[in-house]
């Protein structure tokens, strides 16, 4: 019982401190950037597109729309091919195709980012320069790469929400004459929708969080952009490029910038959660 | 199943590339065969499914064994034996539930108002929508009475809002559960109750109108009263239906069926009328069985 109770008063230190941590890094990023934004004025801070560092002046609008226009081109290429690989590898192929293909899929996430960049910087921007216009550049570019980044996280999770459905009720449909498809489409991707969607979300916090890969391949120019083969600059990307030579006024700014994109994600995490957590409509047998 | 266990699978695998079946056992006459006389001369229709030296197979071991047996048309055949002893595998070989197995063979045929079902030119959703399953544990789908009602014809491609209410409501009629949800009928199907669930499951097979309704120890899980109802259902239903009702209780089978047939160890041991095989079992093993001496 002694050793018990030594054993979790350490676990309980160990778990303390990962959680105060977190908390410190908030506490850190807020304390550094929030007085700026207030000073700046929330409206000049966030609605201009003006970032001239020189002449004190920080508007990250451009950034914002950067960002989401890189994540949700991201989201638009990773979610379909992430849920038929999920379909597919849950219904469709043999399960030892399945067992070979899904850890071959998640070794995906282990390639690091730069070398994504790097990949993305000489084989498609190249493509969209010469197939689709622009300097290459682009939201396009930086879609398609982080699209491949986010396959494994999507693909994955998907895959363990597609499993949970019970199998009950896929035979239940087949028994009552459904192919294998409409099995799938009218009664599956429903039954596991909530997990689907917590994939898409968790998924959209690594891409709008992605930096390295995204400064190699978006041209990182501070314009609104008007076309998809435009260059943009990301929020992350305006932390990395410029924390190293920032000071004063312009350092705070940054982490400003830090803390949109901290309430961003932390916002798309705890929808993840809201959504993994409610359960679909009748979601088990009794 | 000791017996099974004893014998030496040894057996040459034919590969035949376009049939789904192919023949993994064949059984030695260990025991006597099954005996069937007498009402099928009684019964002067053509049978509804004619079961053929039926083996099935799971990973190449037997799970019903060389199985010969008549099903005809609106009768009520109640299928009864031991754990193990391929009644559930027999039910689902009638509509190609086994083919969801990845390790299932078979060899033999199943004749279905002549047509060989596992023939290369069967649709195989077209077959289940014509031989109807009722499961032993109900499995609403996770959606409204309704829909779960109507996705049967959906399936099928019907779309017409007219036809479903109809058939929506001479289903549960049918089920003998329109009265107790005519008017929840877009509340979630698993707040009903288990009895209420299974009627349901068996008023979704009804939408479809299938040829043979073919139910998985129906009961099993369920009050008296419910039970009732779903066996008053079938001698209703036995009117335009063929049904194969499986059952672990022999007390249902004698009040619920027109024939039974008594499977042990993937065999057909007797079939016959359901009251002579209940006063006077013609094989001394279902005379045990029916005392209650195994199984």
């Amino acid at each position: 019982m002694k050793q018990d109770k030594l054993i979790k008063a350490i676990l309980m230190a160990v778990a303390l401190s990962a959680i105060g941590g977190l908390g410190l890094i908030t506490l850190f990023i807020f304390k550094e950037g929030l007085p700026i934004i207030l000073q700046i004025g929330v409206a000049d801070f966030f609605c201009s597109t003006d970032w001239s560092p020189g002449e004190q002046r920080f508007g990250i609008l451009s950034m914002i729309v950067g960002s989401v226009a890189v994540t949700l081109g991201a989201m638009a290429i990773g979610v379909v091919f992430s849920l038929g690989l999920a379909i597919v590898l849950t219904q469709f192929c043999p399960p030892k195709v399945a067992g070979v293909l899904k850890p071959l899929i998640e070794l995906l996430a282990g390639i690091p980012s730069v070398v994504y960049g790097f990949i993305g910087m000489v084989t498609i921007i190249p493509l969209i320069r010469e197939y689709v216009g622009g300097p290459g550049f682009s939201v396009l570019a930086a879609s398609i790469v982080l699209g491949i980044m986010v396959l494994p996280t999507v693909t994955s999770i998907s895959i363990d929400a597609l499993n949970a459905v019970p199998r009950s009720f896929w035979e239940g449909s087949v028994a009552l004459g459904a192919t294998r498809w409409q099995t799938t489409h009218m009664l599956l991707l429903k039954a596991a929708r909530s997990g689907i969607l917590a994939a898409i979300i968790l998924g959209m916090g690594r891409a709008i969080g992605e930096t390295m890969a995204v400064i190699m391949v978006t041209g990182n120019s501070l314009e609104i952009p008007r076309a998809i083969t435009d260059p943009v600059r990301t929020l992350t990307s305006n932390i990395a490029l410029e924390m190293n030579y920032a000071t004063g006024q312009h350092r705070k700014a940054l982490f400003a910038t830090g803390v949109t994109l901290f309430i961003i994600i932390m916002a798309l995490n705890t929808l993840a959660m809201a959504v993994s957590r409610r359960r679909v409509a009748g979601g088990g047998n009794r | 199943m000791p017996e099974l266990q004893t014998q030496p699978v040894f057996h040459a695998r034919e590969v035949e590339s376009s049939r789904p079946s192919r023949p993994c056992f064949d059984a030695p006459p260990a025991h006597r065969p099954a005996r069937d006389t007498g009402e099928q001369t009684a019964e002067p229709a053509r049978p509804k499914i004619s079961v053929r030296n039926f083996t099935a197979c799971f990973n190449d071991v037997p799970g019903i064994r060389n199985l010969t047996l008549d099903i005809f048309p609106r009768e009520r055949l109640a299928i009864i034996g031991p754990a193990s002893s391929g009644k559930t595998t027999f039910l689902r070989s009638l509509n190609r539930l086994n083919d969801l197995e990845r390790a299932f063979t078979c060899s033999g045929q199943i004749l279905l108002d002549g047509e060989d079902i596992y023939g290369p030119e069967i649709d195989v959703a077209a077959l289940r929508r014509r031989v109807g399953m009722v499961y032993a544990v109900p499995v609403p789908l996770p959606w409204s009475i309704y829909e779960n009602l109507v996705y049967g014809l959906k399936l099928a491609g019907v779309r017409d809002r007219q036809i479903l209410d109809q058939r929506v409501e001479t289903s549960l009629k049918e089920a003998v559960l329109w009265d107790e949800v005519k008017d929840r009928l877009k509340e979630p199907a698993h707040n009903l109750s288990g009895g209420q669930q299974q009627r349901l499951c068996l008023a979704r097979v009804l939408m479809l109108d299938p040829e043979v309704l073919v139910l998985d120890e129906p009961c099993s899980g369920l009050d008296p009263i419910s039970t009732g109802k779903i066996e008053d259902a079938l001698l209703e239903l036995k009117a335009k239906h063929t049904i194969v009702l499986v059952t672990n209780n022999t007390k249902q089978a004698a009040r619920a069926s027109d024939r039974t047939a008594f499977f042990l160890m993937g065999e057909l041991v007797e079939v016959g009328p359901t009251a002579d095989v209940f006063t006077r079992p013609r094989d001394r093993r279902t005379n045990s069985y029916l005392v209650g001496q195994f199984g």
